[in-house]
């Protein structure tokens, strides 16, 4: 190929890949990852930025951690190359890989290929390393899921592994740690996840997306486009949409264009997508197509939108205001009068982005009249019904087939590239796929809302809680998407789990020319907690009690009514936490004060408190589970569970829970999971509603089977059942009846028996005043933080963190704490580092997450205060475990120096300040020169 | 386009004089930059030229070739003045990035937060540059022109940084600190290196100290190295004071405010000198 010519031309590359002699022939500047994934189909590799930011494709290059997206394939040339497919020599799990399994280091699983590679580089030169070296290896690999802890503990152990994996004894499922019964593909890099699993010849889509927070657009002459550039099949726009060019997650409230008609709403927004061949859209520079912008004038806080004469967003939202949240109870100004002290503060907390480490990847293909779409989400049968919509098509149509799902925190649970792929394969009749950059699905997909909350709370000299009164206005970006929600969960937890003598919190959801703002584990709540908690401190400080008893004098109890005036007579459990957490407390707080004691100029030393509560499930609204449980004609034993797994361990509790509602071990049953043909709608996963809602169903699945097998023999509900490939035996007081399987009839699919459960968490509407039951169950929880602050730099340096938790009952407790340790460290991510400004941190090198040095030792204490309707008394713990982490810190920081951080992130700089306006001396100190 | 991988330096100054061409070295500023756009230039890879790579001794000083990578640094046997410098590569980005990316890399792509800048302001590094027809050589202070400015002409490649043995006899010593908002993959939101030659009676018989990511290229700061000399090295942090950062003109960004930065500065000087003086770092 001449130098000028328009592609590079291939060369012959030949190395070794996992021990076996492999050539490509490619354009040699090519990332390896491309030629890995795409042209060896060796997907175990992940991809997560491109940049070299994430470390998901670490491989070993002549047994050295590199980043593949970051390596010319040509540089390979005679060079040794190992990858995560090398680790299970003959399928035999290595040492770290079982390690990685025992621990539960692996949640979504997208990060282990790079976390082994890298830890495996660690373990070949040092077997038993330390915890700073360990934090060393791993510093290049971000995780989102499970806040470093357990993977770092794998790494250690592995080397002493021993070969005994815990098992659970049949009925005694419920409460073990066993292993995540879908671990094995994780380790081994087989599991499939959204941008691993398009059939061979695909089409690829690629989204075209405004550059301007607001800007009006022209298209230009795309067809003529397309025929000039041989290899590109089509440019979607709003025109070639069959059905609604709308979507959105709460249905009378769709406002989200497909694509965008006339003017985009926020940076990032979609306004047509091309399709091609892959060779020829991997060549495509997507600024070539003929579109032209204008930009436009812009809101991009709550108070410019709502200024006079503001750009109104949505025609029908006046002021651009899409909803206003109201919960009060008793008088409030007499509440104040009673208070011996009144607190007051202004907070704000910016937008957060998920960063899972999966982009959004998946594709669709077209099977007659239906459309099938494979992608990663968090809820497969909400995404049926809008891409049924969009194409104009009856929901039995289409089929959402969910892959392994790289992280998702409530991002997942909107549509981003469902409606791109259906519309290609729909249209085309050739499967159709996509995977998202980095950085466009940062600046695409939705965020965590931010927040600006003044807050004024009051007690009486005893330190009882008087009144509080709260107002939080929410950028909700340019859509609705979970904005509703977000409104009306916060004013029913703004309170915490506290009892006050007067309360009203109102909320207010505005819309700006951001990305939507959307769900993110908390909903709002952990923005209230902030503000909440940290004022708790400043009042326990005046009234001269300790932060923790003024939480216990005023915590919620078993009987005592909440802000809503509902009344929970069993299973509040948050006293207990708190009781936990005091041993812990005085121990901290006096090591805190001799450290301080000892070492004046050294950096000041903290402890900080700070409680939680959370609703499990939709607010007021109906949201039923239903999973199914069979047995075949063969003997086997299939669970269909729609709970979609995305990482939290649905797949593992709920065969866990069924296990024990059946009286079968967990190891007899197969999965089907998330497939909107097969699995029974189990809703969205979010709202931290999986294990309470979707496992009171697998419960009474279970229980139904159980049943009906009970029936067949007569047998009382404590025989002992066994199925075998020929015949379910029931033992009863010595003596076994058996039924043949053949002698039952199966139905269509060759299932003999099915059991089946539904539920519903009963909740009831919110009156004018939001008073009601808005959630059937609470989850209860508190945290205490350990830290050290540099008064001279503003830096801090997290000690331990200690999260006691109650969760009703710990179905499998590896994944509770895992749950708690992901959680944890998305609230420190909150506290200390994240905030995503649109336009200017859509990546992983500006927008920062911990690693795996920023998170401290995390001791998780399980409260089990059974809840009457959970499954065996199981609360939800998604949400709960990271409400109360950034109060815990900021008010660590105040007990450490007085330093008032209100507006988060805590940066260095922002704790300068604040240790400045607390009177701490300034770096200037006089001139000594 | 072309994709040229040579092994001998001749050829890949060859290439430079027919055409320009995107060099591409540990690849780490480079791949990042390209984003998701296809990479429509010629290429000229230099990792296969394996005479670049390596810390030597040469003529009056250190050379590191120019395919010399910060796990190279972190392992070589070299002076405590290249304390500084090792430290900078034990914090660049993470393993994986310090495996391949390379200090000549860091120097071109001439970040205002590039953290082989201070050290090296600090160790009076210069650079190679070659061409078909010959070799320059120039201070790294004139090299760097600014946010991703340098003087490299189009024909032209980095071939080493050379380290003149310039620093007064005795003892030496040199630490770097750098502050960011979280422990690794971190960009500098202020970083500092201080290379000190202490005389026989403990007083500081030269000091260098620069300042990172606070200026569009890090600097020295000249007048504070001035009242430093002659000073005992116990007190060399208590006299680096405010006016020492005249020079320094930090920006807001998303990680930090110009004044946290010029505030942060000072302190990081102080903590630098003081780890050189036998403190806490
Ligand atoms: C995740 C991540 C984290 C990072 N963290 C840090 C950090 O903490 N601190 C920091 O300072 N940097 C950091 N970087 C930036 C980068 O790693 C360094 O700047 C690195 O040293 C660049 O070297 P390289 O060999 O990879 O350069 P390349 O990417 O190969 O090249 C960089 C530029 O220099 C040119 N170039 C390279 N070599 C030569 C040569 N010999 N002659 C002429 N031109 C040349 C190239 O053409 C290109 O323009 C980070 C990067 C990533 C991706
Ligand atoms: S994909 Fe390579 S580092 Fe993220
Ligand atoms: S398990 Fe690490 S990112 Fe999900």
């Amino acid at each position: 190929m001449s130098p000028d010519g328009a592609t590079r031309a291939a060369i012959p590359v030949s190395f070794t890949l996992n021990g076996k002699p492999v050539t490509v022939t490619t354009d040699p500047v090519r990332r390896l990852t491309q030629v890995l994934r795409d042209d060896l189909g060796q997907t175990g590799t992940k991809v997560g930025c491109d940049a070299g930011d994430c470390g998901a494709c670490t491989v070993l290059l002549d047994g050295a951690p590199v980043c593949a997206c970051m390596v010319p394939v040509g540089r390979l040339e005679g060079h040794d190359l190992r990858t995560v497919e090398g680790l299970a020599a003959e399928g035999v799990l290595d040492r770290l890989q079982r390690a990685f399994l025992r621990f539960g280091a692996a949640q979504c699983g997208i990060c282990t290929p790079g976390m082994l590679m890298a830890a495996g580089a660690l373990l070949a030169e040092t077997p038993r390393p330390t915890e700073a070296q360990v934090k060393d290896a791993l510093g290049g690999v971000l995780c989102r899921c499970t806040g470093y802890r357990k993977i770092i503990q794998a790494v250690m152990a592995a080397t002493d592994l021993d070969s005994h994996t815990p098992q659970a004894a049949v009925g005694a499922a419920v409460g073990s740690r066993i292993e995540r019964l879908d671990g094995n593909p994780k380790v081994t890099g087989a599991d499939r996840f959204g941008a691993d699993t398009a059939p061979e010849g695909s089409l690829v889509v690629r989204v075209i997306r405004s550059p301007f927070h607001r800007a009006a657009f022209d298209l230009g002459d795309l067809t003529g486009f397309v025929a000039a550039h041989p290899g590109l099949v089509r440019v979607l726009t709003a025109a070639d949409v069959p059905g609604r060019n709308l979507h959105g997650v709460i249905p009378d409230m769709a406002d989200q264009p497909v694509f965008a008609v006339g003017e985009t709403r926020y940076k990032g927004e979609a306004v047509a997508a091309v399709v091609g061949e892959a060779e020829a859209m991997e060549a495509l520079d997507l600024a070539d197509l003929p579109v032209t912008w204008t930009e436009l004038p812009a809101v991009l806080t709550p108070a410019e939108a709502l200024a006079e004469g503001a750009p109104r967003l949505h025609d029908r939202r006046p002021e651009n205001t899409l909803m206003r949240g109201l919960v009060q109870r008793g008088e409030l100004a007499e509440g104040f009068v009673a208070a011996a002290h009144v607190v007051e503060g202004e907070y704000s907390t910016g937008f957060i982005e998920h960063a899972y480490i999966e982009p959004e990847a998946g594709y669709a293909r077209r099977v007659g009249d239906r459309i099938e779409v494979v992608a990663c989400t968090q809820a497969p049968y909400m995404d049926r019904d809008d891409v049924a919509a969009i194409l104009g098509l009856p929901k039995d149509a289409v089929r959402i087939i969910p892959t392994a799902v790289g992280g998702g925190f409530g991002s997942k649970l909107d549509l981003s590239l469902q409606p791109y792929v259906a519309l290609a394969a729909w249209l085309l009749d050739r499967p159709a796929r996509i995977t998202y950059t980095r950085p466009e699905s940062m600046a695409s997909t939705t965020k965590r809302h931010p927040s600006h909350i003044t807050a004024r709370i009051g007690a009486d000299a005893d330190g009882r809680l008087t009144a509080m009164d709260f107002l939080g206005t929410f950028n909700t970006g340019a859509y609705a998407s979970w904005g509703p929600t977000v409104g009306n969960r916060v004013p029913v937890h703004a309170s915490g789990p506290y009892v006050y003598g007067a309360y009203r919190a109102r909320s207010h959801a505005v819309h700006t020319n951001c990305a939507p703002s959307g769900a993110f584990r908390g909903f709002g709540v952990p923005q209230s907690a902030v503000a909440q908690e940290t004022l708790f401190d400043e009042l326990a400080e005046r009234l001269g009690i300790d932060p923790l008893d003024f939480r216990l004098i005023n915590a919620l109890d078993n009987g005592s009514p909440t802000v809503t005036g509902q009344v929970f007579d069993t299973g509040v459990g948050f006293k207990d936490c708190l009781r936990a957490l005091k041993p812990h407390w005085e121990r901290a707080r006096a090591e805190a004060a001799a450290a301080n004691a000892a070492h004046p100029d050294g950096p000041r030393r903290g402890v900080g408190v700070a409680g939680m509560w959370y609703g499990c499930g939709n607010t007021s609204l109906p949201n039923p589970s239903t999973l199914k449980v069979g047995v075949k004609a063969d003997g086997s034993l299939v669970l269909f569970q729609g709970a979609v797994d995305i990482g939290q361990g649905s797949n593992t509790v709920m065969t866990q829970i069924c296990a024990d509602a059946l009286g079968l071990p967990v190891d007899r049953f197969q999965l089907i999971h998330g497939d909107t043909d097969l699995t029974p709608d189990a809703g969205k996963t979010s709202a931290s509603r999986q294990t309470f809602v979707s496992g009171k169903a697998s419960y009474l699945a279970g229980r139904d089977l159980r049943a009906q097998i009970l029936r067949l023999t007569n047998a009382s509900d404590g025989a002992a059942i066994d199925i075998t490939a020929e015949a379910i035996r029931v033992s009863e007081g010595g003596t076994t009846s058996t039924i043949p399987l053949a002698g039952l009839k199966a139905d269509a699919e060759g299932f003999v028996l099915m059991g089946q459960g539904t539920f519903d968490p009963p909740t009831s509407p919110l009156d004018a005043n939001g008073q009601g039951e808005p959630y059937a169950v609470f989850g209860y929880g508190a945290h205490m933080v350990e830290l050290a602050v540099d008064t001279r730099l503003g830096t801090i340096k997290l000690i331990k963190l200690t999260a006691a938790h109650d969760v009703g009952r710990a179905i499998n407790p590896l994944l509770v704490e895992g749950q708690v340790e992901g959680g944890v460290a998305q609230g420190i991510g909150l506290a200390l580092m994240e905030e995503f400004v649109p336009g200017r941190s859509e990546n992983l090198h500006d927008y920062l997450i911990p690693t795996a040095g920023d998170v401290p030792e995390i001791e998780t204490l399980l409260i089990e205060a059974a809840d009457p309707l959970g499954p065996y008394g199981a609360k939800g713990i998604g949400e709960q475990a990271l409400i109360p982490t950034a109060p815990a810190i900021l008010n660590a920081i105040r007990h450490a120096t007085g330093a008032r951080v209100r507006h988060l992130p805590a940066t260095p700089g922002t704790v300068l300040r604040a240790l400045k306006d607390a009177g701490h001396a300034p770096v200037e100190t006089p001139d000594h020169g | 386009m072309r994709y040229l991988r040579p092994e001998t330096l001749g050829e890949a100054l060859a290439a430079l004089a027919t055409a320009p061409h995107a060099i591409l070295a540990g690849g780490t500023d480079f791949y990042p930059a390209a984003g998701d756009r296809p990479l429509r230039t010629d290429v000229l890879d230099i990792t296969g030229l394996a005479a670049l790579r390596g810390v030597a001794r040469a003529g009056d000083g250190w050379r590191l070739g120019a395919l010399t990578t910060w796990t190279d640094v972190v392992k070589a046997g070299l002076p405590p003045r290249f304390d500084a410098l090792k430290g900078a590569a034990r914090e660049v980005g993470s393993v994986q990035i310090q495996n391949v990316a390379t200090v000549a890399g860091n120097l071109c792509n001439a970040s205002p937060a590039a953290d082989g800048v201070p050290p090296l302001l600090a160790l009076n590094a210069q650079v190679e540059l070659s061409r078909q027809d010959g070799t320059r050589v120039l201070p790294l202070g004139d090299f760097l022109q600014g946010n991703r400015r340098t003087a490299l002409a189009a024909d032209e490649m980095m071939t080493a940084i050379l380290i003149p043995d310039d620093l007064p006899g005795g003892d030496e010593r040199s630490h770097f600190v750098k502050l960011g908002a979280r422990t690794y993959l971190v960009i500098s939101i202020a970083m500092v290196a201080a290379v000190v030659a202490v005389d026989d009676a403990g007083a500081i018989a030269q000091a260098r100290v620069s300042v990172g990511s606070c200026s569009v290229v890090a600097r020295r700061l000249t007048a504070l190295e001035a009242d430093l000399t002659g000073q005992p090295l116990a007190q060399a942090a208590a006299i680096a004071a405010p006016r020492h950062m005249a020079d320094l003109s930090p920006i807001d960004d998303v990680r930090a405010t110009a004044a946290y930065r010029r505030e942060a500065a000072l302190e990081l000087v102080r903590r630098a000198l003081s780890h050189c003086a036998g403190g806490q770092p």
